[in-house]
């Protein structure tokens, strides 16, 4: 299959490239842009007149809810949100059930992943066997069998000694460590920031430190064992701060952000609203405000959608009691031209945290449309705009705290592997 | 986002929290109260503004006082009353929440009192009745949490105003756990809604919650300071199970520096009112003498409290 599209506005951040130039896909890779090769005869020519042409994006965490969580999300279904998103790699956390700590599970779900076609599918392997912070996971044969990195999602390792050890088994073997950073005991009971809003409805609290006492514990850790360290989901100005003076010391550190965390804050709770219930909690004003900026300087590497599906049943309790967590895959794209429009930043600036900076995190060769790369593509139209319904999401998540919210941008094509996953609605 | 307690023309339509209530509205239901403590002393202490309706006691979480005092409310405004206690937890594998809310909603329930240990779930129910069109259907939140008791509130401000007439040149002060107190959250919005120029709490940092400034109150850890020239003394209840969770070391040295003792209440006004939401421990937040003392207000309280419960029910139910 041989395609052309045409008259599009190239962004690839990659290359730099912002710039009206067709492309070409020839074997499921990029044959050329700008020019067509010698010989090129197209079986489908794609106008993308007004439209955006960039790399497929690449969601550095979507819970598919395989295995064990069915009833709240397929592979097939989340296959398909990610594939209306424009998301055409992603990495998966282990808080499956049962967890990714065995080679079989991890071998199922990438073979499961395959099949259901779409996006290309990353799992992180469990650090610890059950996620339970005790004994090793066997993380070579992880490895082999498909796991690009080592996490807890947000399970923390209760025992400092374990996590040490944990760390110096994967940086024997260069394996890349994902750790979001809470703090067993101050991150207990806290369903909410521990702040005004949480003082007004009782609800809670969870103090920075739960966060800032975590990274300090971790950037220790990776300094002394010279570990890969990535640090997910980051929520307060002060854990930016840690990680910018640990990065000027010498310790090689990666981090991202949540698209709620970056849009939110925790005065978005309103009225007990359980979409807002999030892990790590959404934090103050002023928090939002520096992880805005973080990202956009680059402080903050990657953006991503942390793609949580939740079941209705497990929303409508009572706001400490739900289900923590929100359907994401669908407004990767469009909450980050929200922040690049409010921000007023370049769209090289904008997507480049959602597809090579975030290639670059997840150490797989995609995000880039060179010459002889992967035909991974993403053509939104950035003049459109959506409301967020329960109807319009393809995600068997319903649960987002920007239901009923306008937001900028609608992918018309996703293409993976120089085939078209999605268009214009399908 | 709309105040969900107010209808659209700014109505009271359920009483979920004092937050985000006008002065008109408070002070309409202390007026709406006034009369019904009349109706305590007559011989037939019924009226029938309620008369055909069904009350739902919805009580997750166990009370007599607070159950009771609504079901006397409740008859005195001739309305059926239906007591439910529902013990469960969040854990336990029983119907949901909004399964039983769904199945009294079939019943023919025309108001729900709801009492529940997770902040917020009078706002649950509340906004499923609107998604399932029962709006006709009403709420009074009678406890939700760490997060409000705006009837307890609201009583508290009567007996305020019964003792001190005008809110607006008093000094308030609230005493204890406030942080794990729904009562001090609807005493504080109450007190500033209506007026009342300097409410302090008082407390050791382990029961202030964060930020608590930012609620309008100024913010005291040493008891006599905090109780200076103050018109009003509001103690919270201190449970005692907070001695578990590393908040507080003994309830003995608790009473030594918060306990309201007849020597330490000598800081405030002479003519000072002592308030407690009960049940009271005495010898932990409050001294003997002073409960049964002088200054003590704490059973007119609870004789205020059936009025003022009268009084929202009967607003609702017109509403």
């Amino acid at each position: 299959m041989k395609i052309h599209i045409k008259n599009g506005r190239l962004v690839d951040p990659a290359n730099g490239i912002d710039a009206q130039k067709d492309v070409f896909i020839a074997a499921g890779r990029i044959a050329a842009i700008g020019a067509a090769p010698d010989g090129f005869a197209a079986n489908r020519v794609i106008d993308a007149t007004g439209l955006t042409v960039c790399p497929g994006l690449i969601d550095l965490s979507a819970r598919l809810r395989e295995p064990g969580f069915e009833y709240k999300a397929t592979l097939e279904s989340e296959m398909a949100a990610a594939a209306a998103g424009g998301v055409t790699t992603l990495a998966c956390p282990p808080d499956t059930d049962p967890p990714l700590d065995e080679p079989g599970l991890v071998e199922m779900l990438k073979h499961r992943a395959r099949h259901a076609g779409f996006a290309h599918v990353f799992p992180i392997g469990a650090l610890t066997l059950g996620l339970a912070g005790e004994r090793l996971t066997e993380m070579a044969e992880l490895h082999e069998a498909g796991c690009i990195a080592f996490g807890q999602a947000s399970v923390p390792v209760v025992d400092t000694q374990v996590l040490m050890r944990a760390l110096q088994y994967a940086a024997t073997f260069d394996f890349p460590v994902w750790l979001q950073a809470q703090d067993p005991f101050l991150g207990k009971d806290g369903v909410a920031h521990d702040g005004e809003m949480a003082t007004q409805l009782g609800l809670p609290g969870q103090p920075v430190s739960a966060e800032t006492i975590a990274i300090s514990t971790i950037l220790q850790l990776a300094r002394d064992t010279g570990v890969r360290i990535h640090i997910t989901r980051i929520s307060s100005a002060a854990a930016l701060d840690m990680i910018v003076a640990a990065r000027a010391s010498g310790i090689a550190v990666t981090c991202d952000v949540s698209i709620n965390h970056l849009h939110l804050s925790d005065a978005d709770i309103g009225y007990f609203n359980p979409h807002a219930r999030l892990v790590p909690p959404l934090r103050a004003g002023h928090d939002r405000e520096a992880l805005r900026r973080g990202l956009a300087e680059g402080a903050i590497n990657v953006l991503c959608s942390d793609h949580t599906p939740v079941d209705d049943d497990a929303k409508q309790v009572p706001f400490g009691e739900a289900e923590p967590g929100a359907t994401g895959l669908e407004l990767l794209l469009p909450l980050t031209l929200k922040w690049a429009i409010e921000m007023r930043l370049p769209l090289l600036t904008a997507l480049a945290r959602i597809t090579c900076d975030a290639a670059r995190v997840l150490g797989v060769p995609a995000g880039a449309l060179s010459a002889g790369a992967v035909a991974d593509l993403c053509l939104f139209d950035p003049q459109d705009s959506f409301v967020v319904t329960r109807e319009l999401l393809k995600s068997q998540g319903k649960n987002t705290p920007f239901l009923g919210q306008t937001l900028p941008g609608r992918v018309r094509a996703t293409l993976i592997d120089g085939h078209v996953a999605f268009e214009n609605g399908r | 986002m709309r105040n969900p307690q107010l209808t659209k023309n700014g109505e009271l339509q359920h009483l979920l929290t004092i937050d985000g209530l006008p002065r008109e509205i408070l002070t309409a239901i202390l007026d709406t109260a006034a009369p019904f403590t009349e109706v305590a002393e007559r011989e037939v202490k019924k009226l029938p503004l309620l008369r055909g309706k069904s009350v739902f006691n919805l009580f997750f979480e166990n009370s007599t006082r607070t159950r009771t005092t609504f079901e006397i409310a409740a008859k005195r405004l001739s309305a059926d009353v239906i007591n439910l206690n529902i013990n469960t937890s969040s854990t336990s594998k029983g119907e949901t929440l909004l399964d039983t809310v769904d199945n009294l909603s079939a019943m023919q329930a025309d108001m729900f009192v709801v009492r529940h240990a997770a902040s917020g779930a009078p706002f649950l129910i509340a906004q499923h009745l609107a998604a399932m069109g029962l709006e006709h259907i009403h709420v009074i939140n009678a406890g939700d949490g760490r997060h409000a008791h705006p009837t307890q509130g609201l009583l508290d401000m009567y007996t305020i105003r019964h003792y001190k007439r005008d809110f607006s040149d008093l000094v308030v002060a609230i005493v204890g756990d406030v942080l794990h107190s729904r009562v001090a959250r609807s005493q504080i919005q109450a007190l500033t809604t209506l007026g009342v120029p300097e409410v302090r709490v008082i407390g050791p940092k382990t029961l202030l919650p964060s930020e608590v400034e930012k609620l309008g109150v100024r913010v005291f850890h040493d008891m006599r300071e905090g109780l200076k020239d103050v018109d009003v003394v509001m103690m919270l209840r201190l449970q005692n199970e907070r001695m578990k969770g590393a908040l507080l070391p003994s309830p003995q040295e608790f009473f030594k520096s918060y306990g309201l003792t007849a020597d330490k209440l000598q800081c405030a006004r002479p003519d000072a009112i002592v308030m407690h939401p009960g049940p009271m421990n005495r010898g932990v937040e409050i001294d003997s003498a002073v409960a049964d003392g002088p200054h003590a207000v704490i059973l007119p309280q609870v004789t205020f409290g059936i009025a003022v419960r009268m009084a929202v029910m009967s607003m609702l139910a017109g509403a």
